[in-house]
C-alpha cells in the first residue's frame, strides 16, 4: 500500500498536504522534543509583525461548542528575530516547507516585513494575513475589501521576487470570492482561507465577556463546513492553489478539502487539543486513500 | 510532553464542591501539571499534580464550570486522554534548609508534591493553609503527618485562626514567640492572595499562576502574560514564577 502523498505548491513540493496553520503551532521549534517535525508536510509559522508584541491581555482563550475562540491578538517578537533567529533554527530541524505569515497594521509595514523575509533564505513561501480578527486598525481590515486586499498583494507582491506569495483570507466578508479574485488579479501567487471567524462568549455569572478582547476568532471542527465552502467556491472562481484550513480535524476531512479544491491543508485549532493532530492525521491517510482507492492524492484536488 | 490514556481509579467528593481525582497507567507522571481532555469539550483542562507515584497520580478539582461539572461524574474504569509532563513547576532546591508553603484554597494540591520533594531532600516545611471555610478543607491531614510545622486559616473562623493567611502565619509566629523560620517561600491560592503573600513575606520565593490556556504546552501563546522579563507563558515558562518577576 505505497501512496504518493506529496503536492506541489507553486513549484514547491510538500511530502504531504498537511501543514500545521499559522497561531497553532509556534515558530515549530516549541514540539520539536514532541514528535518528528520532518513528517509534516509544512509548517505555517506564528504570525510576525514589524514590531515585537504582547498581544491582548489574558484571557485570551475561551471554550466554544465544537471549537474554541481565541483573541491572542499577534503576540510575535517581531520580524527580525523571525528571520534571524527563529526561521534558521528550525531549519536546522526541519527540511519542509517552511511558511512565514507575515501581518501589519499599514500596506507599508506588510511591504517591509514581506521584504523581510522575502530575502530570508530559510523561508519557502510568505503567506500574507489579511485576516485577523483580534487586532484593531489592521490585520483584518485589508482583508474585507477587495480594494484593500488588492492593494497589499500589489504591495508585498513587488518586494517578493524569489518567494510565492500566499494571501490568507477573512471568512468575515459577505462575498469571499470578490476578495479571492482581488488578490489573484492583483498578483498572489495563492490563497489560505479562512482565517478564524469572529464570535463571541459570555461568563454568564460575571455577567462580563470571557475575553479579555470581548470578541475573539472561532475555529474548531464547527467551522469545518462553512470552511469547506468557501475552499471549493474560490478553489473554483480562481485559478491560483488554494490552502486549504479550518475545522480539519481528521485524514478524512484532509481528503475532503482536497476534493473541494485544496491543494494542500492546514490544521489549526486541533493542534490546541491535540498536539499529535498533525502526525496522526498524516499516518492515517495511507489507509484512508486505501478505503477511498486513491493512489496519487494528487489526482482528487478540486474533483468535485 | 506525552499523551496517554489513564484510567480513572477513583472520583469522588472530598469537600464542598470538591473532588480527589486518581488517574492510573504507565509510569510516573512528571510535570507540574496535566492537561485533561473531558468527554464533549473541545479544549482540554489543566490541573496540577497533587501527589505522583509510580502508575498512578492524584489530581483535586473543583466544580466551577461545565466542565469539570461533567467530569464529576465520570465513573471509575473511565479512560480519559491525558497530557503529561507539561510546566515549569516548583523549585525545591532554591529552598536551603527551611521552606514555608503558603496555599489558598485547592492551591494546595500542588504544594503537597512539593512539601514531599522538600522533605525528601531533608528540608524543614512549614505550610500554612486557607479556606473560605471548614468545608473546603483539603489535605490537613496529609500536611500535618508530613510537615514540621502546620497552621490553618479560615475566612469565617470555622476551623484555625479566623482570617487570611497571613493572620495564621502572624499567629504562629506569635505563639512560637519568633518568626516562622524559613529562607525561602512558595505559595499557590487565589492571584490576590498569592500577591499578599509576596508583598508580606520577606525573602525570595515563588507563586504558581493560573490562567486559561490553550493548548498548555507553550506553541499556542494563548495564556501569555507580562512580567518583569517580558511576556511569559503561563503554561510553559511558568505557572511558578519567581516573586519579583511577577507584575501584579
Amino acid at each position: 500500500m505505497v501512496k504518493d502523498l506529496s503536492v506541489n505548491l507553486c513549484g514547491k513540493s510538500l511530502r504531504n498536504p498537511v501543514v500545521p496553520a499559522s497561531g497553532t503551532f509556534g515558530f515549530g521549534l516549541e514540539l520539536a522534543d514532541s514528535f518528528d517535525l520532518n513528517v509534516l508536510g509544512g509548517i505555517s509559522l506564528k504570525g510576525s509583525t514589524r514590531e515585537a508584541r504582547y498581544g491582548n491581555p489574558v484571557p485570551r482563550i475561551a471554550e466554544a461548542p465544537g471549537g474554541m475562540l481565541n483573541a491572542v491578538g499577534l503576540q510575535n517578537p517581531g520580524i527580525d528575530v523571525l528571520v534571524n533567529s527563529k526561521v534558521p533554527a528550525l531549519r536546522k530541524i526541519y527540511s519542509g516547507c517552511i511558511i512565514a505569515n507575515i501581518s501589519g497594521f499599514s500596506v507599508e509595514e506588510y511591504r517591509e516585513c514581506c521584504a523581510k523575509a522575502d530575502a530570508c533564505e530559510g523561508i519557502d513561501i510568505i503567506e500574507v494575513n489579511i485576516s485577523c480578527p483580534n487586532v484593531h486598525n489592521g490585520g483584518m481590515a485589508f482583508g474585507t475589501h477587495p480594494d484593500a486586499a488588492a492593494e497589499v498583494t500589489k504591495a508585498v507582491r513587488e518586494v517578493c521576487s524569489h518567494k510565492p506569495v500566499f494571501i490568507k483570507l477573512s471568512p468575515n466578508v459577505t462575498d469571499i470570492v470578490a476578495i479571492a479574485r482581488a488578490c489573484e488579479d492583483a498578483g498572489a501567487d495563492g490563497l489560505t482561507l479562512v482565517n478564524t471567524f469572529l464570535g463571541m462568549r459570555i461568563d454568564i455569572a460575571r455577567r462580563k465577556p470571557i475575553l479579555a478582547n470581548t470578541t475573539g476568532g472561532y475555529s474548531g471542527a464547527a467551522i469545518f463546513p462553512i470552511a469547506l465552502r468557501m475552499v471549493y467556491q474560490v478553489a473554483h472562481a480562481c485559478q491560483i492553489p488554494v490552502m486549504g484550513c479550518g475545522g480539519v480535524a481528521s485524514a478524512r476531512d484532509v481528503l475532503e478539502m482536497m476534493m473541494a479544491g485544496a491543494t494542500a491543508v492546514q490544521v489549526g485549532a486541533e493542534n490546541l487539543r491535540n498536539p499529535f493532530a498533525c502526525p496522526e492525521i498524516i499516518e492515517a491517510l495511507p489507509l484512508e486513500m486505501e478505503r477511498l482507492g486513491i493512489q496519487d492524492i494528487k489526482e482528487i484536488i478540486k474533483t468535485v | 510532553m506525552e499523551k496517554q490514556l489513564y484510567t480513572i481509579a477513583e472520583n469522588r467528593l472530598v469537600a464542598a464542591d470538591t473532588y480527589r481525582l486518581v488517574l492510573s497507567g504507565k509510569g510516573k507522571v512528571d510535570g507540574e501539571f496535566v492537561h485533561l481532555e473531558i468527554p464533549g469539550f473541545y479544549l482540554r483542562r489543566p490541573l496540577s499534580v497533587c501527589d505522583s507515584e509510580e502508575g498512578r497520580f492524584t489530581l483535586l478539582y473543583k466544580t466551577v464550570g461545565e466542565g469539570t461539572r461533567v467530569l464529576a461524574t465520570l465513573p471509575e474504569g473511565s479512560r480519559l486522554s491525558v497530557l503529561t509532563g507539561l510546566g515549569k513547576g516548583f523549585d525545591a532546591s532554591a529552598c536551603s534548609h527551611s521552606a514555608l508553603l503558603v496555599g489558598g484554597g485547592l492551591g494546595a494540591a500542588p504544594l503537597y508534591l512539593l512539601a514531599k520533594e522538600l522533605k525528601k531532600q531533608g528540608k524543614k516545611v512549614t505550610v500554612v493553609l486557607g479556606f473560605n471555610k471548614a468545608d473546603e478543607i483539603v489535605l490537613a491531614n496529609e500536611f500535618k503527618a508530613l510537615c514540621d510545622g502546620f497552621a490553618l486559616a479560615t475566612l469565617d473562623g470555622s476551623v484555625g485562626v479566623k482570617g487570611f493567611v497571613t493572620d495564621a502565619i502572624r499567629e504562629m509566629a506569635g505563639q512560637a514567640g519568633h518568626d516562622v523560620e524559613y529562607d525561602y517561600f512558595y505559595t499557590c491560592g487565589p492571584m490576590i492572595m498569592m500577591k499578599v503573600v509576596c508583598q508580606a513575606l520577606e525573602g525570595p520565593g515563588e507563586a504558581s499562576l493560573e490562567e486559561r490556556m490553550g493548548c498548555g504546552a507553550g506553541f499556542c501563546y494563548g495564556c501569555s502574560v507580562q512580567t518583569a522579563n517580558g511576556p511569559r507563558r503561563v503554561c510553559k515558562d511558568g505557572p511558578v514564577f519567581k516573586k519579583e518577576e511577577i507584575l501584579w
